[in-house]
C-alpha cells in the first residue's frame, strides 16, 4: 500500500516540478537538517546548556574558534553566561521548532473546525464568525500576543510564568491566528458546496459531519499544506519576537529569540556572535520554510483566501 | 454610502466596547489598587472598609459602568510609576510612535508600488528576479534582527548613523516632531527602515501577485485589443484594479506596523508608546498598560474604519456592504 | 485584393517539454463587407486564429510561420507601435463574456472615449458625442446616462451592446467577434445576433464570427471555415456547407444538430472527443473518430480537394472525387 502511494507520488507532476526546482530541493534538505539537529540535540550537542554544573562564568563571551582569541572547546564561542553557543543554539532551535509546530497544529484544529462550520452552515453564524475573524486579523497577532502575555506575566509573577512559558506561547500564537485557516477552509467549502458531488452525497443521506470530514476536507488539503508551511515560519518569527521582548522563553531555557535578546546588550561593545549567529540560524530556518511554502503555492496553485 | 458609514461606525463602537471590557477585566485582576494606595501595613477590617468606600465590592457591571464613564472623559487612572494620569503619559509618547509609523509608511508606499508593478510587467527581467529574491529574504528576517543588524553595521561598525533615541525634536502646535530638524531626521532613518523591513517585501509580493492576475484578465486583453497605449493599460486599467485589494490589506497591516513599533522602539530605545508599554509591563504599572491597550485599540479601529471607507469610495462596485471574501 | 488574407499561418505554444503546435497551415481570406464564420469544438483553434490576427495570443503562444496580410500589410511583421495603431482602429474585437470584458472600476464613458483618443485627434466633447452616437446605434436606451455608469450597473446583454458600440467607435474595416453570444441568455443571444447582422448590413464592415453554434453561423455568415485540431478541414459557402457537408467531421457536426433528428429520437453525436494539443493524432487528426477511416488516414495528412467555391481536407472525399476524375481520364480516347 505504501509502495503504491509512493510510486504514485513519484509519478506526480508535483514531484516532477520539485525535482526540477533546485531552490526547493535545497530548502527541503536544509529544513531536514534543522529538524534532525533539533530532534538529536541532546545527543549531538557538546554540552548541556540546562546543566549549571557544565557552565563556568569564566568562559563567558568567548568568540568563535576562527577568531584569534577563540577557544577550541567552543566551536561557535560562548554567550554572556559562559554557555557553549553551539549547544545553546541546538537546544534553542528545538524549542523554537516545537513551539512553531504545536502552535500551528492548534491554529489548524481551531481554524479548520470554525471554517468548516461557517462555510457549511452559512447564514448568520457564518456572517458572525467571519466578522470576528476580520476583526481579529485587523489586530495583529503580535500585538494581541504581547498584551496577553504581558498581562499573564503580571498575574502569575515572573517565576511561575517562566515555567509555563512554552505552553503560554503555544496557546497564544495558536489561538490568535485561527482566522487564516478558517477563511481558507470556508472559501474552499463554499466552492466545493456548489459542486454536484456534495449534493449527491447529501442525497444519499450522510450527516453533515461526515460530509465535511470525509468529502469536503480532503479537497481542501493543498491550500492547507501551503498555509501550514508559511504559518510555521510565521509562528517561529512571532515566538522569537516575543522572547526577544522578554515575554517568551526565559534566558535559562532560551529559544532562538531569547538567545538573540541575551546577546543584544553586548553588541554595542563589539561582541556580535551571541546575537548574530543565532540570528542567522533563525533567518535560515524561516527562509527555507518560506521558500518551500512559495514553491508549493506556485505548483499546487490552490485557491488561497485573498483579501 | 451613508448606510455603509453608519454600519462601519457601529461596528467600530462594538469593537471598542469589547476592548474596554477586556481592559477593565485586566484592571480588575492585575495588581491591587489598595496596595498602591495604602501599602501593606493596614489591617484587614480597614481594608474592607476602604474597599466598600472605593466601590471595589460593587457588582462587576456597576464597576465596569463607572470605568467606562471615566474612560469616556479621558480618565484612564493614574500611572503608579509616573504619578500622572496614564492617558496623558501615553499621549506624550504618541507623536514619537506615529512619526516612526509615518516614516515607515512612506518608505513602503514609495518602494512597493513601482517595484511590484515592474516585477509584474517584466516577470523574467533580471531586476525582477533580483527583487523577488531579496523580498523573500526580507520577509524571512524578523524586524528586531533587521534593527540589530542595521545598528551593528551603520552605527557600531561604520559609525554613520546614531543607534538610539530621537535626537533633536521641535514642538509644533504641541506635537514634538523629529521631521523638522536635521538631527531628528538622521535619527529616524534606521528605525524607519527597520520598521518597514517586513511589510515592504510583503507589499511588493502582494502588488506583484495582484497585478499579474489583473494583467491576465479579459478586460486587460480587451484594452490591448482596443489599441490603447501600454502606459494607459498598465497604469490605469491594471493598476487601479490591483490597488483595490492592496488598500484592504494595507488597513490590516497598519495594525501589524504598530505592533512592530514595540520591537523597533525597544531595539532603538525610541521614546515612544511601545517602549513605554514594555517598561510598564515590567513594572506592572496597570493603569499605563490599560491606557496603552485603549489608545492602540482606538488607532486600530479608526484606521480600519477609514480604510474601509476609502475602499468603499474608490471601488464603484462596493456601495453598501463590504463583501466577505472567498467563494462568492 | 482581399481585405484580410491569412497565408499558411502556424502558431505554436512554447512549453517546458517542447513546443506544441496549435495552428497548422491555416489559410483563408475575407473581402470588404464579407461575413465569415469559423466553427469547431472548443480547442479547435478558432480563438487562437482570431487572436493571432491582432497578435494578441497570450504568453507561451507565438506565431511561428505564415503571413497575415491586412490591406496588403503583413501584420505579423509590424512593430508593436504599428500593431497598436491597427488594433481597435482598422480591426476591432468583440470578446466572449461581456461580464469580464469591461473594466469594473472605470465608467463606460472612459472606456469608450479612450479608444477615440488612442486613434484620433479630437476633443473630449467630440469623443463623447461619437461614443453616445454609437451607443444609440446599438439601441441602448438613455445613452447619455449609461455613458456615466459603471459596468456592474448594467445587465449582460446591455454590456455586450456596449462592447459592440466600443468596437464600432473608429468605424473599423473588420470586426472579429469571438463567441459573442455564448455567455448570454438565449433570448439575449438572438437580439445580439440580430444587432450584429443589422450593423454589418448597414455598413461595409467585414465580420469574422467565431462560434461553435452552427445555427448562428447560418443566420449571420456568407462563408464558413470548419476547424478541427488546429487545421481548417472544410471551407465553403455557408448554405452549401449546411445543406451538403462533405467532410465527415462537418457531417457529424450538422448531424448532431437537434433539427436533424426525429422528434423524440436520440441526438446524433460524433463519438470520442477532440484530442488535446499534446497528443494530436498522426495523419488526419480526425481519423480516430471518423466513420470512414482507412489506412492512409492514419499516416498521411490529407491535402485539400478544391471544388468550385469550397475545399475539403479528407482522403475519403478525395477518393470519391478521385474515382470521378480517373473515370474522366479513362473516358478520354487513348492515343
Amino acid at each position: 500500500m505504501t509502495t503504491t502511494t509512493w510510486e504514485r507520488f513519484k509519478d506526480s507532476s508535483f514531484y516532477w516540478s520539485f525535482r526540477r526546482d533546485k531552490v526547493a530541493v535545497a530548502s527541503l534538505a536544509v529544513l531536514c537538517v534543522f529538524v534532525a539537529a533539533s530532534l538529536l540535540a541532546p545527543l549531538i550537542a557538546p554540552y548541556n546548556p540546562y546543566d549549571p554544573t557544565q557552565i563556568d562564568l569564566m568562559d563567558s563571551e568567548m568568540p568563535p574558534v576562527w577568531i584569534a582569541e577563540g577557544d577550541g572547546r567552543f566551536l561557535l564561542g560562548t554567550d554572556g553566561q559562559g554557555r557553549d553557543l553551539l549547544s545553546t543554539i541546538l537546544y534553542g532551535t528545538r524549542i523554537s521548532l516545537t513551539i512553531g509546530i504545536c502552535a500551528v497544529i492548534l491554529q489548524a484544529i481551531l481554524g479548520v473546525s470554525i471554517g468548516l462550520v461557517a462555510g457549511y452552515r452559512g447564514g448568520r453564524l457564518d456572517n458572525f464568525l467571519m466578522r470576528v475573524a476580520d476583526i481579529q486579523l485587523s489586530f495583529s497577532t503580535l500585538m494581541v500576543a504581547i498584551i496577553v502575555l504581558a498581562v499573564f506575566q503580571g498575574l502569575f509573577g515572573t517565576e511561575l510564568y517562566e515555567r509555563l512559558a512554552i505552553l503560554m506561547l503555544i496557546l497564544v500564537i495558536g489561538i490568535a491566528e485561527w482566522p487564516q485557516y478558517a477563511r481558507t477552509v470556508r472559501a474552499s467549502v463554499l466552492a466545493e458546496k456548489k459542486k454536484e458531488y456534495v449534493d449527491a452525497v447529501r442525497v444519499i443521506g450522510l450527516g453533515p459531519m461526515r460530509i465535511m470530514f470525509r468529502h469536503i476536507l480532503p479537497n481542501t488539503l493543498s491550500p492547507l499544506l501551503v498555509i501550514s508551511t508559511l504559518q510555521i515560519a510565521n509562528a517561529i518569527v512571532t515566538e522569537a519576537a516575543l522572547s526577544f521582548l522578554g515575554l517568551g522563553m526565559p534566558v535559562t531555557k532560551p529559544s532562538l529569540g531569547s538567545l538573540i535578546n541575551s546577546g543584544f546588550e553586548f553588541i554595542l561593545s563589539g561582541v556580535w556572535w551571541i546575537t548574530i549567529i543565532p540570528g542567522v540560524v533563525l533567518i535560515i530556518l524561516v527562509l527555507v520554510m518560506n521558500l518551500l511554502g512559495d514553491f508549493m503555492r506556485d505548483v499546487l496553485n490552490p485557491k488561497l483566501y485573498k483579501e | 454610502m451613508f448606510a455603509f458609514l453608519v454600519k462601519r461606525v457601529i461596528q467600530a463602537i462594538i469593537v471598542m466596547l469589547v476592548i474596554s471590557v477586556i481592559a477593565f477585566s485586566i484592571q480588575d485582576n492585575l495588581g491591587d489598587p489598595l496596595r498602591e494606595l495604602v501599602g501593606q501595613s493596614v489591617s484587614e477590617a480597614e481594608r474592607q472598609k476602604l474597599r466598600d468606600k472605593l466601590g471595589l465590592n460593587d457588582p462587576f457591571l456597576v464597576q465596569y459602568w463607572r470605568f467606562l464613564k471615566k474612560a469616556l472623559h479621558g480618565d484612564l487612572g493614574t500611572s503608579y510609576f509616573f504619578k500622572r494620569p496614564a492617558a496623558e503619559v501615553i499621549l506624550d509618547k504618541l507623536p514619537a510612535t506615529l512619526e516612526l509609523v509615518f516614516g515607515a509608511t512612506i518608505i513602503i508606499v514609495v518602494f512597493s508600488v513601482p517595484t511590484g508593478v515592474f516585477t509584474a510587467i517584466y516577470p523574467m527581467h533580471w531586476l525582477s528576479r533580483f527583487a523577488m529574491g531579496v523580498s523573500i529574504v526580507g520577509i524571512s528576517i524578523p524586524v528586531f534582527l533587521t534593527a540589530i543588524m542595521l545598528i551593528y553595521v551603520f552605527a557600531v561598525q561604520l559609525g554613520w548613523l546614531p543607534s538610539f533615541g530621537r535626537g533633536d525634536t521641535v514642538l509644533v502646535y504641541g506635537w514634538s516632531t523629529g521631521f523638522l530638524t536635521k538631527d531628528g531626521l538622521v535619527h529616524l532613518i534606521l528605525p524607519c527602515i527597520a520598521l518597514s523591513s517586513i511589510i515592504l517585501p510583503l507589499f511588493i509580493r502582494l502588488i506583484r501577485a495582484e497585478m499579474l492576475e489583473v494583467l491576465e484578465s479579459e478586460y486587460v486583453k480587451f484594452a490591448w485589443a482596443k489599441g490603447l497605449s501600454r502606459r494607459r493599460i498598465w497604469f490605469l486599467h491594471a493598476l487601479k484594479n490591483t490597488l483595490l485589494p492592496v488598500i484592504t490589506v494595507g488597513g490590516v497591516q497598519i495594525g501589524t506596523l504598530i505592533a512592530y513599533t514595540i520591537l523597533t522602539e525597544t531595539v532603538f530605545q525610541w521614546p515612544g508608546m511601545g517602549f513605554l508599554f514594555l517598561e510598564a509591563v515590567n513594572r506592572v504599572d496597570t493603569p499605563l498598560i490599560i491606557a496603552y491597550l485603549i489608545v492602540v485599540g482606538l488607532i486600530f479601529v479608526i484606521t480600519n474604519t477609514v480604510v474601509d471607507l476609502i475602499y468603499g469610495l474608490v471601488n464603484p462596485t462596493v456601495k453598501l456592504a463590504r463583501p466577505h471574501g472567498g467563494g462568492e | 485584393m482581399p481585405l484580410l488574407e491569412v497565408k499558411n499561418l502556424e502558431v505554436k505554444f512554447a512549453m517546458r517539454r517542447g513546443d506544441l503546435t496549435a495552428l497548422r497551415d491555416v489559410s483563408f481570406s475575407i473581402d470588404k463587407g464579407e461575413r465569415l464564420g469559423i466553427v469547431g469544438e472548443s480547442g479547435a483553434g478558432k480563438s487562437v486564429t482570431a487572436y493571432s490576427i491582432l497578435n494578441l495570443i497570450s504568453k507561451p503562444g507565438y506565431i511561428s510561420g505564415g503571413q497575415i496580410l491586412f490591406q496588403g500589410k503583413d501584420l505579423s511583421k509590424l512593430s508593436p507601435e504599428e500593431m497598436r495603431a491597427i488594433r481597435g482602429d482598422g480591426i476591432s474585437m468583440i470578446f466572449q463574456d461581456p461580464m469580464m470584458t469591461l473594466n469594473p472600476v472605470l465608467t463606460i464613458g472612459t472606456q469608450m472615449v479612450e479608444v477615440l483618443h488612442a486613434h484620433r485627434e479630437m476633443s473630449d466633447q467630440q469623443a463623447r458625442a461619437i461614443a453616445i452616437e454609437k451607443l444609440v446605434q446599438v439601441h441602448i436606451p438613455s445613452a447619455a446616462t449609461r455613458f456615466e455608469q459603471y459596468p456592474h450597473e448594467l445587465s449582460g446583454g446591455m454590456r455586450q451592446r456596449i462592447v459592440i458600440a466600443t468596437a464600432l467607435l473608429t468605424d473599423p474595416l473588420l470586426i472579429i467577434a469571438d463567441e459573442p453570444t455564448t455567455a448570454l441568455d438565449v433570448t439575449i443571444q438572438a437580439e445580439i445576433i440580430e444587432l450584429l447582422l443589422e450593423l454589418c448590413e448597414s455598413s461595409d464592415v467585414g465580420l469574422i464570427l467565431i462560434t461553435h453554434d452552427l445555427g448562428v453561423v447560418s443566420q449571420v455568415t456568407q462563408r464558413v471555415l470548419v476547424m478541427y485540431a488546429g487545421r481548417i478541414v472544410e471551407e465553403g459557402l455557408t448554405h452549401g456547407i449546411i445543406r451538403n457537408p462533405r467532410h465527415p467531421y462537418t457531417q457529424g457536426l450538422i448531424g448532431a444538430l437537434p433539427q436533424q433528428t426525429v422528434p423524440g429520437g436520440r441526438l446524433n453525436q460524433i463519438r470520442g472527443v477532440m484530442p488535446s494539443l499534446a497528443n494530436t493524432p498522426s495523419g488526419c487528426a480526425f481519423h480516430p473518430r471518423c466513420p470512414h477511416v482507412t489506412d492512409i488516414c492514419e499516416s498521411v495528412v490529407p491535402e485539400y480537394s478544391i471544388f468550385d467555391r469550397s475545399r475539403v481536407a479528407c482522403h475519403w472525399v478525395k477518393d470519391q472525387l478521385g474515382d470521378v476524375s480517373e473515370q474522366k481520364i479513362n473516358e478520354t480516347p487513348a492515343p
